[in-house]
């Protein structure tokens, strides 16, 4: 698949605040989506369809319910194209040596 | 125990009855997934997921619920400890549609126990194990995912 959809998707912030919500609480409704934005219901619609046409979220119907799912294979896809298996672990190293420097400093 | 789902989905470029059988046979699961999955694939029936390296203890266990080739694959999935305990058995549902040239996979995985270490795990598993099916029936090679170090 066309990565472009997805870098395109990623590429706003109320986007990416969306998925961020969706990550905290998987398959959420458009209505428990708009409760934690401050976004009118028409424009987290529209940001949805864009996410969804960028396979980055998938729906499902319970009824007559839409609910929405974090979809982070797209994402795995574009990590795979570009880091190697011989990179993963120092990649993994370092992220880990981030992480920990940085709550230590904040502690 | 409050319960979880999660949905995956990823186009792949090859035929439904082609994806049908990578994730059902053990020689195709083997190289994208690490693992053997070996059933008669009949509803009722025990699947498991092997390590190939010939121990004989499944990684992964479960009962064949619906089994509707190349369109529409339902397990359940648990550890082996909890073999008998069928409230401890999530479920996973494999969905194939058929697009002009491509199939869309859907991969729900329900009933998990929210927060254990199961749901852990799997959140980890399937998008590798996706991304790596696509690589495979796509170009020919399977994604090193597993491997270490």
């Amino acid at each position: 698949m066309d990565t472009d959809p997805v870098f395109k998707a990623l590429a706003d912030r109320s986007r990416r605040l969306l998925l961020d919500s969706l990550n905290a609480s998987n398959g959420q409704t458009l209505t428990e989506l708009c409760e934690h934005l401050d976004m009118t219901r028409q424009a987290v619609t529209q940001h949805l369809n864009l996410l969804e046409a960028a396979n980055l979220v998938a729906t499902t119907w319970r009824g007559r319910e839409k609910l929405h799912f974090l979809n982070p294979v797209p994402l795995q896809e574009i990590y795979d194209r570009w880091i190697s298996k011989f990179e993963r672990s120092r990649v993994r190293a370092l992220r880990d040596l981030k992480r920990r420097l940085e709550r230590t400093r904040s502690a | 125990m409050p319960k979880s789902t999660f949905v995956y989905v990823t186009y792949i470029a090859a035929p439904a009855e082609t994806v049908w059988k990578a994730l059902l046979d053990g020689e195709f699961t083997r190289q994208y997934w690490g693992h053997e999955n070996v059933s008669d694939w009949k509803p009722g029936s025990t699947w498991e997921h092997r390590r190939p390296d010939g121990s004989q203890a499944p990684s992964i266990l479960g009962e064949v619920i619906e089994a509707r080739p190349p369109h529409r694959l339902v397990i359940t999935w648990a550890n082996p400890s909890d073999r008998a305990r069928r409230d401890k058995h999530s479920r996973v549902t494999f969905d194939l549609e058929s697009l002009t040239g491509m199939v869309r996979l859907t991969v729900t995985h329900d009933e998990l126990d929210a927060g254990s270490d199961m749901e852990r795990a799997i959140v980890n598993g399937w998008p590798r194990v996706l991304s790596s099916l696509k690589s495979l029936l796509e170009t020919g090679h399977a994604l090193p995912t597993w491997a270490r170090g």
